[in-house]
């Protein structure tokens, strides 16, 4: 870790370590709340907020839990911050919370967290560890907003819920790309792109 | 809900809803096991017994412990643990029982604790009010959409590996996202067939 400045920490997971895009981490809930703009950017910060929160706690407790039961301690934390997430984003936001749905509850059970709280934090400093959650939850961000603008601008016409293609593309939008399949449809093109991007 | 309403709950949650083509449910799973028809059918019985068992139990520990204290907020973290304790149990007791099946399940087994399939349908049955036979018909049949689909993916991509003709850049997740795709645009011929 001496080696890697916390600059490098920190722009790993915007694009060369992409959760998402090249780690092809945590599908489930970015094809599942992408069909807007503002669901995929509401994902993004609870998805921050719950990875810093756990690898700073995670780091803090990095000498104290017995690495027999490390995972399970690591899901308590884990689940912790999203009941919290859950609560703040219910009070505050209750339109987004009723259109992430189960998916918040299910930030648990999304594979970035656990993997960062197990290959990072429990290995490096509080601040490297809060540095890397901020770093891979903003690469996260930025690939649902990716794949979330495509689905909308195709599917609804609009970005942000503004028209930007015309009232006659809004009247007949490629309905298809907010539903199910243009979600599959969508990552997939934009995991080879990615692919091609890095071979080239 | 009479025969006919747990026939439609049935049809409703493995083809209308089904959790990975139209809920996306689980698609860890279903992209990481689904290279070999094999495979897929051991995680898929796996799925199909944890799901039963963990929407049982957590329907149970709700309605017993945290409606009469008021801890409803409590429900992730219970169930994330009941999930993790149960599939370390049913771990222990294949191995004991069945070491064969115990071999052939191998790494699926603890994988499952971190498949959202299973906390999704835990959570679903809650949010949805089903009563203890809805919520036990509920995990069953989501388990056997998600198991029927992973089965017949699995076959697309053992004869889709076989294909020369796909692009470097598509190979491995993109082609399978996109064969997923058109598999999800078949399953949306179901939808409006039942409503819950």
């Amino acid at each position: 870790m001496s080696n890697q400045s916390l600059g490098s920490v920190f722009t790993r997971g915007l694009i060369k370590e992409n959760p998402l895009l090249v780690l092809l981490l945590g599908m489930c809930p970015s094809l599942a709340v992408t069909t807007s703009v503002m669901n995929g950017l509401g994902m993004g910060v609870a998805v921050i907020f719950v990875l810093m929160c756990s690898n700073i706690v995670i780091s803090l407790l990095r000498k104290v839990i017995p690495s027999a039961v490390r995972i399970p301690a690591f899901v308590v934390v884990i689940a912790s911050f999203v009941t919290i997430v859950d609560m703040v984003m219910e009070g505050f936001a209750p339109d987004l919370h009723a259109a992430l749905g189960v998916f918040i509850p299910l930030i648990v059970v999304n594979c970035i967290i656990l993997a960062r709280a197990e290959a990072f934090a429990s290995k490096n400093s509080v601040l490297a560890s809060a540095i890397d959650g901020l770093g891979m939850g903003l690469g996260f961000t930025l690939a649902l907003v990716l794949v979330s603008a495509v689905r909308e601008i195709l599917g609804n016409g609009s970005i942000l819920g503004i028209n930007i293609l015309g009232e006659g593309f809004a009247a007949s939008p490629v309905l298809i790309m907010i539903l199910p399949p243009g979600g599959f449809l969508t990552l997939g093109i934009i995991i080879a792109i990615m692919n091609k991007l890095r071979r080239a | 809900m009479g025969i006919a309403g747990y026939l439609a709950l049935i049809v409703w949650a493995v083809f209308v809803n089904n959790f990975v083509l139209s809920q996306f449910l689980g698609i860890c799973p279903f992209m990481g096991v689904s290279k070999k028809v094999e495979s897929a059918v051991g995680m898929a019985a796996a799925v199909l017994f944890v799901i039963t068992m963990a929407s049982i139990i957590t329907f149970l520990l709700y309605n017993a412990l945290l409606v009469p204290w008021n801890l409803q907020y409590l429900q992730t973290i219970l169930f994330i643990l009941v999930i993790a304790a149960l599939v370390q149990f049913v771990e222990m007791v294949i191995k004991k029982v069945s070491p064969t099946l115990f071999a052939a399940l191998g790494i699926f087994l603890p994988l499952i604790t971190t498949n959202c399939a299973v906390l999704g349908a835990a959570l679903l049955a809650i949010k949805k009010e089903f009563n203890f036979m809805e919520t036990l018909v509920f995990g069953m049949a989501s388990a056997a959409g998600f198991g029927l689909v992973l089965i017949l993916f699995a076959a697309i991509r053992e004869r889709l590996a076989l294909n020369v003709a796909t692009p470097k850049a598509m190979k491995g997740m993109p082609i399978a996202l996109i064969t997923a795709s058109i598999l999800s645009l078949a399953f949306l011929g179901f939808s409006g067939m039942v409503r819950m």
